[in-house]
């Protein structure tokens, strides 16, 4: 284990990207994310590489494209309603099947919402956000440790892949300052032999492209697509469970609630009810074996989430409704207190609401 | 016997969409001609645009990235980033460049990237069937301007080679046509130092190609080539807007 530095959340993202390999950033200011910018500003000259505040958000991804098509790790980072200017660069990078990582620190919404902490962007990461059919990996980090360690992971499976990984924080992670190791561990390198680096006149010109005007053929590279999504599903999906041994009562919750949800089920557990946690560190591919492995012997769940409901349907859909699934949320910038939570476990226990 | 005209290596074998009298074929050769000449084949990459010229990349020999509408200046600057030793350069028509890659267009040229930019004006969106461009001209008839344009209610056209002349990142920016030899000669000089340009490190270089779209200008080849003569080049004044070496020099 190498040693501990004190970090702000978005800091440590900007740093494991370096690590991992990432010499390009191109960014906008947007709060709460604006210090991945700031720091990359700092960081890249004194490694050559290239940070580059773009003239907007759908610049920004579009250099991202640029460079992920010559075949170098890149990011970008923004905060909700930049995210969603990056949306049709995303749809791009997607049809392409260009790896890229992009972080969302997100903050209430919709429109110009707030710059408080949200989780409303879930529905936006996990199920599309831009046009077409496609999936990006989402990953969210409940801690600054995981804000550097999803990072390298990131990069990785973006690699492995080919295609977009996102980071889902929220302005908590972001803005918090803890304890964390930034020791990236072995980079593996991925062949990538359809990038853009010149023919030399010695290869047949490569081409990245998302424009196939035969009907066929778009749908083929559509069906290969998700054949490699299939893959990711079975063999990406992490998972954090905590207490779920004996569990009568599955919290599931990602990020910041997930730490709030803690201390609610060590308060619920010590009043003596069986209460535990699955916390899903993939949001995208979802832990959907766990899930319905909990359905089979939890009597409730409980999706405590800051957006309106939306990983709720994902876990409705993972345990094919078999139970009750309750909602404790706080929207809008509001984060939900262990009380809140502790007082919907109550119900859950008691089974007033079914 | 010695050959004395031949297809520039630099372009495919691949037969080109473009409509009959359309000029995208002459640009398209001449850009080939100039990496040929400069020896570029092997290290310039390519960013298509969306609009006509969309399938660029398969009439170049070179690598190629296909950009969103508007974004090719964006992505060609994430590519040059990426390998600076590398000649980029984008293609890009009058609704990508002038409409909704106007942003992109004038901040690449602030940020004096060094990458070249050939942005075709026939004044119309041809690939979608002849729509009003930025660049349309004042009472000019198209799909969305049957009435022909009327500048009270849907503005004036952009003149993108005026436009950039004011950004002081610009390093070179001229305006060339190609309805007659003497210009098409012209063009290729242009065309050509634009290249040079970005091989010397000199920035951001662009070349405005007044060029032509027969079919949805509803017009000969041959009508349409004296339209650009008799009403186009007289809105889009030919020649060199900006050249900040030339001005240096002249010093």
């Amino acid at each position: 284990m190498s040693e501990k530095v004190l970090m702000k959340g978005n800091e440590a993202i900007a740093e494991a990207a370096i690590r991992a390999g990432c010499n390009h950033y191109f960014g906008y200011p947007i709060t709460p994310q604006t210090e991945v910018a700031a720091y990359m500003a700092k960081r890249m000259p004194k490694i050559g590489g290239t940070f580059l505040q773009a003239e907007s958000e759908v610049s920004a991804i579009n250099m991202v494209i640029g460079v992920a098509s010559t075949g170098k790790r890149v990011m970008t980072s923004s905060s909700s309603p930049g995210v969603s200017l990056k949306a049709e660069g995303i749809s791009y990078l997607a049809g392409c099947d260009l790896p890229a990582v992009v972080v969302n620190v997100q903050r209430g919404g919709p429109g110009l919402g707030g710059i408080q902490p949200s989780q409303s962007d879930y529905f936006q990461s996990t199920k599309g956000g831009g046009h077409g059919d496609y999936r990006n990996i989402v990953l969210a980090p409940a801690s600054v440790q995981e804000m550097a360690s999803l990072t390298f992971k990131a990069f990785d499976l973006a690699d492995k892949y080919s295609m977009v990984s996102m980071i889902l924080a929220d302005g908590t992670m972001g803005q918090m300052m803890e304890p964390v190791s930034l020791d990236a561990g072995e980079v593996n390198t991925y062949e990538k032999p359809w990038a853009l680096t010149g023919t030399n006149c010695e290869r047949k010109h490569n081409i990245v492209n998302s424009l196939y005007l035969k009907p066929e053929a778009l749908e083929q590279k559509n069906f290969e697509r998700y054949e490699r999504y299939k893959k990711i599903e079975e063999n990406e999906v992490m998972y954090e469970e905590y207490l779920m041994d004996d569990a009568e009562i599955c919290v599931v919750s990602f990020g910041i609630t997930s730490r709030v949800a803690k201390n609610a089920i060590n308060e619920a557990r010590a009043k003596g009810v069986k209460v535990g946690m699955i916390r899903p560190i993939t949001l995208w591919p979802f832990p959907k074996k766990p899930l319905a492995a909990a359905a089979e012997k939890c009597k409730a769940f409980i999706s405590v989430e800051m957006s309106m409901g939306q990983m709720i349907e994902d876990i409705e859909l993972a345990i094919r409704c078999k139970k009750p699934v309750l909602l404790c949320n706080r929207v809008g910038g509001m984060i939900p207190t262990p009380e809140e939570v502790l007082a919907k476990i109550q119900e859950a226990n008691e089974g007033g609401a079914f | 016997m010695s050959v004395v005209f031949e297809k520039p290596k630099s372009l495919t074998n691949a037969v080109l969409h473009y409509c009959p009298g359309c000029t995208h074929g002459i640009i398209h050769r001449l850009v080939a001609e100039v990496i040929d000449e400069l020896g570029i084949e092997g290290k310039t990459i390519g960013v298509a645009p969306v609009g006509c010229a969309v399938m660029a990349y398969d009439y170049f020999t070179c690598d190629f990235v296909q950009a969103a509408h508007g974004r090719a200046p964006a992505v060609a600057t994430g590519v040059k980033r990426s390998d600076p030793s590398k000649i980029v350069f984008t293609y890009q028509g009058d609704g990508d460049l002038a409409a909704i890659g106007t942003a992109e267009t004038v901040h690449s040229a602030a940020r004096r990237e060094n990458i070249t930019v050939i942005f075709v004006n026939n004044a119309i969106y041809g690939m979608t069937g002849g729509q009003m461009a930025p660049t349309t001209l004042p009472g000019q008839v198209t799909q969305t301007s049957p009435y022909g344009r009327d500048v009270e209610t849907v503005g004036y056209p952009v003149k993108v080679c005026e436009l950039l002349s004011n950004v002081d990142g610009a390093a070179y920016v001229e305006r060339v046509a190609v309805n007659s030899v003497k210009n098409i000669k012209n063009a290729k000089k242009a065309i050509k130092k634009a290249f040079q340009n970005q091989l010397d490190g000199k920035g951001f270089s662009l070349v405005e190609v007044v060029s032509t779209c027969p079919t949805n200008w509803g017009m000969t080849p041959e009508k349409a080539l004296q339209w650009v003569e008799e009403k186009m080049i007289p809105y889009y004044p030919l020649g060199v807007y900006k050249d900040i070496y030339a001005e240096e020099e002249a010093k």
